[in-house]
């Protein structure tokens, strides 16, 4: 098992599909609403090295609490996902796999891991809620910003064109 | 309200906790027996990931799932009952509260302006389906949206009875790996278009540890995709697959598929009259 830390960088380079990781630091939930409110008004955290989570978690919003955060199809974000990477976002999370054209555009410079879909409670044990971004739109497509510890992803699509889902 | 309906509210809240936090018994057996004879490892990393989910499910009594999904509500109802809004008021009652008390994800938005109502109701839902019983029974079965999505359902010529396999199969081939496999298939055959849709949906509440020999015949089918779990590839695509059938015109074959994702939740809760 690899561990890793966030922000990343190009220790992702080295990364090849089917690797298992335990992945460790800030990462960012973005859905569809999230993607297409960054494209219009910018991003609200550095994009560098950043780590995107295709997720809508359940919050308890009082007691300030990631619930349930398991990760969300990422083939939504196939046509939305080439800005955040240009912008230095060196992975994303989510579950189902991407595009060949997401694949293209991860060559060189960042990666994607597949968590298991519908394992939120899993998720969430190993998360701390640290601030949300855009909560205007609401709990499942507003920017949660979480400290992560030790979530247990698989490389799904790799910086070198390497991809699990293409079979 | 008065006693009945609260006592309604807070049964069709147990039972959305119930179906969110366990797994039904048949379920999480079908997932072992499926770990048992998996042959890829990223595969089997991915039902160990679904074991550690559902303990840590159970123990903290939070949701298995973040999409807890939009809540479809079977209730059977005794003659002593009478079918009044009241009873759609309390059910929908029970949903604003284990919005806040499970909690569950607010997912009940306007098809149009995609403006999302905060408590899981709506115009329309939730959806209420009335059964003639013994006993007031109430069934929770929340849907999520990345197998819902999957579904589809296909008007087929009477002369291509023997096409149901393939085209169930080219279904869930479709699906790939988005909808968390390893699926449920549920099978709706017959009736008008949108009774085929409600069979094939009411198909995935049965107990999925027997299958007949023809859903057994299109689970092989299945599995020979080679899909696997979350699409990573591996021997398991499908755990069961469940028809439901009914009569339909002599002109008619309509074929719904609805497809569920591994956490095929339910939770059922009697309801003292």
């Amino acid at each position: 098992m690899i561990r890793l830390e966030t922000p990343l960088g190009d220790n992702v380079l080295k990364l090849h599909a089917g690797d298992r990781v335990l992945l460790s630091g800030i990462i960012y939930t973005c859905r569809d609403e999230a993607h297409l409110k960054i494209q219009k008004d910018g991003f609200p955290f550095d994009p560098k090295g950043a780590v995107i989570y295709h997720c809508g978690p359940v919050v308890d919003e009082e007691q300030k609490k990631i619930v349930a955060a398991g990760p969300t199809t990422s083939a939504r974000m196939n046509d939305l996902t080439k800005p955040m990477l240009d912008a230095g976002v060196r992975a994303l999370i989510g579950k189902g796999g991407m595009s060949a054209a997401v694949r293209d555009e991860l060559r060189g410079r960042a990666v994607y891991f597949a968590f298991t879909g519908g394992c939120a409670a899993l998720a969430a044990s190993r998360m701390e809620l640290i601030g949300c971004h855009y909560p205007e739109l609401g709990m499942a497509e507003s920017i949660w910003e979480i400290r992560l510890t030790d979530l247990p992803v698989v490389v799904g699509i790799d910086a070198h064109g390497g991809d699990l889902f293409s079979r | 309200m008065d006693s009945l309906y609260k006592r309604l509210a807070s049964a069709v809240e147990m039972a959305i906790r119930q179906a969110e936090t366990v797994l039904p018994p048949d379920v999480e057996e079908a997932l072992h027996s499926a770990y048992k004879k998996e042959t890829s490892v990223i595969a089997r990393g991915e039902f160990e990931n679904i074991f550690a989910n559902l303990e840590v499910a159970k123990e903290k009594n939070v949701p298995i799932c973040q999409d807890t999904g939009i809540l479809v509500i079977y209730l059977t109802i005794p003659e002593t009952v009478p079918v009044t809004t009241k009873l759609y008021d309390a059910v929908t009652e029970g949903i604003r509260l284990a919005t806040k008390s499970v909690p569950l994800r607010p997912n009940a938005v306007d098809p149009l302006t995609r403006k999302n109502s905060g408590d899981n109701t709506g115009s329309g839902l939730p959806a209420i389906h009335i059964i003639p019983g013994d006993k007031l029974r109430v069934t929770v079965f929340p849907k999520g949206a990345g197998s819902e999505n999957m579904s589809q359902i296909k008007m087929m010529l009477p002369s291509e009875v023997g096409k149901i396999p393939e085209f169930v199969t080219s279904v869930v081939k479709d699906a790939g790996s988005r909808p968390c496999p390893p699926v449920i298939v549920g099978v709706g055959i017959g009736g008008t278009f949108d009774m085929a849709a409600s069979f094939a949906k009411e198909a995935l509440l049965s107990p999925i540890n027997t299958m007949t020999s023809f859903e057994m015949n299109i689970c092989n089918k299945i599995n020979k995709l080679g899909i696997g779990a979350m699409g990573l590839g591996g021997d398991t695509t499908c755990l069961a697959v469940k028809i439901k059938e009914g009569a339909c015109h002599t002109a008619s074959l309509p074929v719904a598929v609805n497809i569920q994702c591994w956490c095929s939740r339910r939770g059922i809760v009697e309801v003292e009259v």
